[in-house]
C-alpha cells in the first residue's frame, strides 16, 4: 500500500540548512492501522503533511500501490486515493457544513449519509448540517466536521494528524469506535497521529518519530511495554526501553 | 408576453426564485415599463410625473411576493427610475428586484434605481437586489441605487443585495431610518474585477428604543478593481447594532473598508468589526485535499464567501 523511502525535508533558515525530518522510512500494508507516535516537534505533522504532498520532500520517495506519488501535488494524491485530515482545520465564512461534506464526497450526499457521518463524530446532524463553518463553531466541533469529511469517501489510505485534539472525552470515545469500525469492518488503511493510549493500543504497528527520525517502530506487543510500561515510561524518552529498530520499519 | 432569450437569461440570473408573468410583477425593459399584474394584495401603478411605479402592498399580504426586475439589453440606455413602496402594517412580503445589463455595444448602458420604502407597524420586508452586466461589447455597465428605508415601529426589514458581476462601476447609498422596536438585516455581496469601481455609502439611524441592525458585507475583489464601503450606524436611542466587513482582495485589486459608529445616546451598544485578506492557504490546502486543483478551490472559497 504505502512505501516512503529515506523521506526527507530541510528548510532554510537564516541561510542555515535545517533538518525536519531525516531518512525516514517505513511501509503501511493493506487494511493496516499504523500509529505514529512520539513527542511534540518531533516531526510527525511534518511527515503526515509530507505523504498527503501539503509539503514537498526534500529528498526521498513515497510509493503508494507501487506508483511513485513524490512528485505529485496535493491534488493529485486526492485523487490517487489518499484522505487528509488537518490537525488545525480552516474556518470557512458562507460555506455550510452540508456543502463542505458534499465537497469532500465529491458529489452530493443524501441527507441520512450527511447525518450518519456526523452522528458518526458525535454531531448532531439536525442542529449541524446547515450551519456555516466559520468561527461560530468551536474548535472542537470543527475538527469533528473535519473527521467527517474525510469519512464522507472511500480512500486507500486515509491519514489522520492527531484527530483527538481540541475533542471532549464523550466524543472522543465515539471517534475512537468509529476508527476501530472503519479499520476492522471496512478494512481501510489508516494512518493515524496520536498521542492518546486508547488509540495507540488500537494499532497494528506504531511508529515512533523523534528529532525528525525514526526511533523505533513494531506491532503493539514490541513497543506498548516502552510507551506504557512500567512507570509509564515512554519511548520517545528512553530510547534504549525500546531500542535496537534502527532508522526504518517495514512490516514483513 | 413572450420574451426573448437574452430577457429570459438575464431574468434567470437576476431573480434566483424565478420570473414569472402572474401575481404582482413589472417588468422594465431598456429604460420603459414592459408588463406588468396585480394580485390581490399587492397593486402597482405607473408614476404619472416621472418615471417609476408606486407599490401598494395590503397588511393582508401573507408571505407574497413581488417582482420588478429590470433589464437593459440596449447599449446607450441612460434609465433612472423612481420606485416607491408603501407596506401596511402587518403585512409579510418579498420583494424581489434587480438590474441585469447586456450590453453588446461600445455605449454606456445605465440604470440608476431610486427606490423608497415606506414600512409600516410589524410589517416584514425581505428586499433582494441583484445587479448583474454581461454582453460581448466595450460599452460600460453602470448602476447607481439609491436605497431609502422608513421603519415604523416593530418592523423588519431584511436587505439582500448582491452584485455578482461585470459591473463596471457603481455607487450605492442606502439611507435607513428605524422606529422603536424595529430591526434591520443588511447582507450586502459585491463581486469586482478587472478596472471595475465599487462604493457603498449607507447611513443607519436607531432613531427608536430597542431598535436594532445587523449589518454585514462580503466582497471579493479581483483584477485592479476598486471597492470602498462605509456603512455608519447612529444611535439616538437605546440600541444595538453590529457592522461587520469582510473581504477577499486579489491580483492588484483595492479594498477600502470604513465601518462607523456614532452613538448618542448613552444606551446605544454598536460593534463593529472589519477584515480584509487574501483567500486564506489553509482553505485552499483544505480544498485541495479533497481532490480540487487550485484554481477550482478559490473558486469554491469565493462562491462561499459571496453566498
Amino acid at each position: 500500500m504505502l512505501d516512503v523511502r529515506n523521506l526527507t525535508y530541510e528548510v532554510i533558515e537564516n541561510g542555515e540548512k535545517i533538518t525536519i525530518v531525516k531518512d525516514i522510512n517505513f511501509t503501511v500494508g493493506d487494511g493496516e492501522m499504523l500509529v505514529v507516535t512520539g513527542p511534540n516537534g518531533g516531526g510527525k505533522s511534518t511527515v503526515a503533511k509530507l505523504l498527503m504532498g501539503v509539503l514537498a520532500a526534500s529528498e526521498g520517495k513515497i510509493l503508494l500501490d507501487g506508483e511513485d506519488i513524490t512528485g505529485m501535488s496535493l491534488d493529485e494524491r486526492a485523487n490517487a486515493g489518499i484522505g487528509y485530515a488537518f490537525q488545525q482545520p480552516p474556518a470557512f465564512k458562507g460555506m455550510t457544513i452540508r456543502r463542505l461534506l458534499n465537497l469532500a464526497a465529491g458529489k452530493d450526499l443524501p441527507e441520512h449519509v450527511c447525518c450518519d457521518l456526523l452522528s458518526s463524530v458525535g454531531m448532531c446532524a439536525g442542529e449541524y448540517l446547515d450551519r456555516e463553518v466559520d468561527a461560530t463553531l468551536s474548535g472542537g466541533e470543527r475538527k469533528r466536521v473535519e473527521i467527517a469529511t474525510v469519512l464522507a469517501k472511500s480512500h486507500k489510505l486515509c491519514i489522520f494528524d492527531e484527530p483527538e485534539a481540541g475533542i471532549d472525552l464523550w466524543s472522543f470515545s465515539m471517534l475512537v469506535d468509529e476508527f476501530e469500525k472503519i479499520h476492522r469492518e471496512k478494512k481501510e488503511t489508516l494512518l493515524l497521529i496520536s498521542h492518546q493510549e486508547k488509540i495507540i493500543r488500537m494499532a497494528d504497528r506504531i511508529l515512533v518519530i523523534r528529532e525528525g527520525m525514526v526511533d523505533a517502530c513494531g506491532g503493539a506487543e514490541e513497543i506498548l511495554p516502552g510507551l506504557f510500561g512500567d512507570g509509564r515510561e515512554c519511548a520517545c524518552i528512553n530510547r534504549k526501553g525500546v531500542g535496537g529498530y534502527g532508522i526504518g520499519c517495514g512490516n514483513k | 408576453m413572450e420574451l426573448d432569450a437574452v430577457t429570459n437569461s438575464v431574468l434567470k440570473t437576476i431573480d434566483a426564485s424565478g420570473f414569472r408573468q402572474e401575481g404582482a410583477y413589472n417588468l422594465r425593459y431598456n429604460g420603459q415599463a414592459l408588463c406588468h399584474g396585480d394580485s390581490e394584495h399587492i397593486k402597482i401603478r405607473r408614476k404619472e410625473d416621472k418615471p417609476g411605479i408606486d407599490v401598494y402592498i395590503s397588511g393582508e399580504a401573507r408571505g407574497e411576493q413581488v417582482h420588478i426586475p429590470v433589464v437593459i439589453a440596449k447599449s446607450g440606455v441612460t434609465d433612472i427610475v423612481y420606485n416607491d413602496f408603501y407596506i401596511e402594517e402587518g403585512a409579510d412580503v418579498v420583494i424581489v428586484a434587480g438590474c441585469g445589463i447586456h450590453n453588446s455595444g461600445c455605449n454606456e448602458a445605465r440604470h440608476d434605481g431610486i427606490h423608497a420604502f415606506h414600512v409600516g407597524k410589524n410589517a416584514k420586508v425581505v428586499y433582494e437586489e441583484k445587479h448583474y452586466g454581461e454582453g460581448e461589447g466595450t460599452g460600460r455597465n453602470i448602476l447607481n441605487p439609491v436605497t431609502r428605508i422608513d421603519l415604523e415601529e416593530g418592523a423588519i426589514f431584511t436587505l439582500d443585495t448582491a452584485q455578482i458581476r461585470g459591473v463596471d462601476s457603481t455607487e450605492r447609498k442606502t439611507d435607513v431610518d428605524m422606529g422603536p422596536g424595529s430591526r434591520l438585516v443588511v447582507m450586502e455581496k459585491l463581486m469586482t474585477h478587472g478596472s471595475q469601481s465599487a462604493v457603498s455609502n449607507m447611513e443607519v439611524r436607531m432613531n427608536g428604543s430597542g431598535s436594532s441592525a445587523q449589518i454585514v458585507s462580503r466582497s471579493v475583489a479581483k483584477g485592479i478593481s476598486r471597492q470602498t464601503f462605509h456603512p455608519n450606524a447612529v444611535g439616538n436611542a437605546l440600541c444595538k447594532a453590529h457592522i461587520q466587513c469582510d473581504s477577499i482582495i486579489m491580483d492588484e485589486a483595492q479594498v477600502c473598508s470604513i465601518p462607523e459608529i456614532d452613538a448618542r445616546n448613552v444606551d446605544a451598544q454598536i460593534v463593529h468589526e472589519a477584515a480584509i485578506g487574501r483567500i486564506n492557504t489553509e482553505q485552499l490546502l483544505k480544498l485541495r485535499s479533497f481532490g480540487m486543483t487550485e484554481e477550482e478551490a478559490e473558486a469554491v472559497i469565493i462562491e462561499s464567501f459571496l453566498r
